[in-house]
């Protein structure tokens, strides 16, 4: 660590806010340099898609008043233009150049872009930072008409929150169900009988054949959707600009080891913008998208920064809320072969999922409320320990699976 | 001031469990290590969720939606994203029945 002086950090958010603060926690005292592509502070992003009746807000994320105390320099509004890799800088907006020992690309993804016929089609709103956030739910009034495209968890938490204001929602999704293969379809169906309820209209298995200047959707079958505001919620591409124009290695996602290292090794990758090989799947090559991923990897590329060589093991785990609804999954769902099913109560569930060898690599609960957290906290633990648990054991609510910790 | 509120009884929090305590208003969550008893706000200091239905490893609990953790014992926040800290009341066992003193 001793020959380090100065370690630049591009992008402020979960990840590079916890990396940077890791770096103090784990003893670096050289300088800092936080690039934040933002004018306001650093701030949470699950919140946006998810607003109280008082809409949107900034929460700054966790710690970050520590930022301040802990010496770290914050560019703010700041975009680095240029890495220059021979001689360790970076060139900000502004024109100042910063010179590194190393650089941790934090640069997290973007939204795709509603593309038709090859054309980017304008009346489509994307949804990912505050000021997208703000301009959304400023305008969203009760009775306009909202067309989501795309049956995400985007999607499906814009449809609740417009649902909670009285806008009437429509929903197209091209795949033949919604979420997927990151949610099994049992849970899936559950949720959009959640929103049905809630009269969100469907048009699953639809492909979208043209968009009018006047925001008229028509559908692959001929059906017309009049459209007050248009937001496409179609899943999202890692920021790789700089690593591209730079030549480091790009595997979907800047391509890094399992110590987050780039294929130059003062470089390093982290969060939303990077695919790495996870330990706890056979190396498998796999990006994520999640906000305890993004900090997770933070501060693991922080720790191999100043010289740590551990491996990545972490769970996967997301989460998320659609009006009184949970939804959790640790792990990685697709991965098994095998369902093993644990009712809590009529409306909480929670489906393991074990791959050939009996092996839990994955688990995925709903509930109403927080019901299935605990269970779901406990599953994620299994999955760190490569357990093969027994199925009866999980199929029995009243089995508490804290036991099968210590097996 | 002690303003000591009968709260559970004994039998009613499973061992290194939670659970949900509310009282004029307010939410609180006890929780149990073999014979002892803790009691805390009921809320998690980051977005308000209950804490009761998280999970509890040894002298630990953990918000079931971030996973914010805390010591019960002291409230102490242990890190991201919770980083303030949790109110503590005493508690004391009569018989059966647990009491938190809500002051």
């Amino acid at each position: 660590m001793s020959d380090l002086r100065s370690i630049v950090i591009i992008g402020a958010g979960e990840c590079g806010i916890c990396a940077a603060l890791t770096l103090r926690d784990e003893g670096y005292t050289g300088e800092i340099a936080l690039i934040h592509g933002e004018a306001v502070e650093p701030y949470e992003k699950p919140p946006l898609s998810k607003p109280g009746p008082d809409g949107i807000s900034i929460k700054p994320i966790s710690g970050t008043d520590r930022i301040l105390r802990e010496n770290i320099a914050v560019y703010h509004d700041q975009r680095v233009t240029e890495i220059d890799r021979t001689i360790k800088s970076v060139v900000l907006t502004n024109g100042e150049m910063i010179s590194y020992d190393r650089l941790l690309l934090a640069t997290g993804a973007r939204p795709r872009a509603l593309m038709i016929d090859g054309r980017e089609i304008q009346q489509a709103r994307l949804f990912r930072d505050f000021s997208d956030a703000k301009a959304f739910f400023d305008i969203l009034a009760p009775d306009y008409r909202l067309t989501i495209i795309g049956g995400g968890f985007i999607g499906l938490e814009l449809a609740a929150a417009a649902r909670q204001r009285q806008v009437q929602t429509t929903l197209i999704e091209s795949a033949p169900r919604l979420l997927g293969r990151a949610v099994p379809e049992a849970l899936a169906a559950r949720i959009e009988a959640r929103h049905r309820e809630e009269q969100v209209q469907f048009h699953i298995g639809q492909s979208i054949s043209s968009i009018s200047p006047t925001r008229k959707v028509t559908l692959a079958d001929g059906t017309e959707i009049m459209s007050d505001i248009i937001l496409a919620g179609i899943g999202s591409m890692p920021n790789m600009d700089l690593a591209e124009q730079c030549g480091l290695t790009i595997d979907n996602g800047i391509a890094v080891d399992a110590c987050f290292r780039t294929s130059d090794p003062a470089i390093f990758a982290a969060g939303d913008c990077c695919s790495f090989p996870h330990a706890l799947y056979g190396m498998k090559r796999m990006r994520l998208e999640s906000w305890r991923a993004a900090q997770e990897q933070g501060a693991h590329a922080a720790r191999a920064i100043i010289g740590s060589t551990g491996t990545y093991q972490s769970v996967p785990w997301f989460w998320s809320d659609q009006y009184d609804l949970t939804l959790q999954i640790a792990g990685l769902p697709s991965e098994g072969v095998t369902i093993v099913k644990r009712m809590l109560d009529d409306k909480s569930e929670i489906l393991f999922h074990l791959d050939v060898e009996g092996r839990l690599v994955g688990a995925s609960g709903l509930s109403r409320g927080n019901k299935i957290a605990k269970d779901i906290r406990l599953a994620e633990m299994l999955i760190a320990k490569r357990s093969h648990p027994d199925h009866q054991a999980l199929a029995d609510p009243k089995f508490n699976l804290k036991s099968l910790l210590n097996a | 001031m002690s303003n000591w509120i009968k709260a559970c009884a004994v039998d009613d929090i499973p061992n290194e469990d939670v659970i949900r305590f509310d009282h004029g208003g307010a939410t609180y969550a006890i929780y149990r290590k073999d014979d002892k008893f803790f009691a805390t706000d009921g809320l998690c200091t980051h977005e308000k969720i209950h804490l009761a239905d998280g999970l509890v490893m040894d002298y630990t609990i953990e918000c079931p939606k971030h996973n914010g953790r805390f010591d019960y014992r002291t409230g102490a926040a242990k890190g991201a994203p919770v980083c303030i800290d949790l109110k503590t009341y005493p508690t004391k066992t009569e018989g059966d029945a647990i009491f938190i003193d809500i002051g």
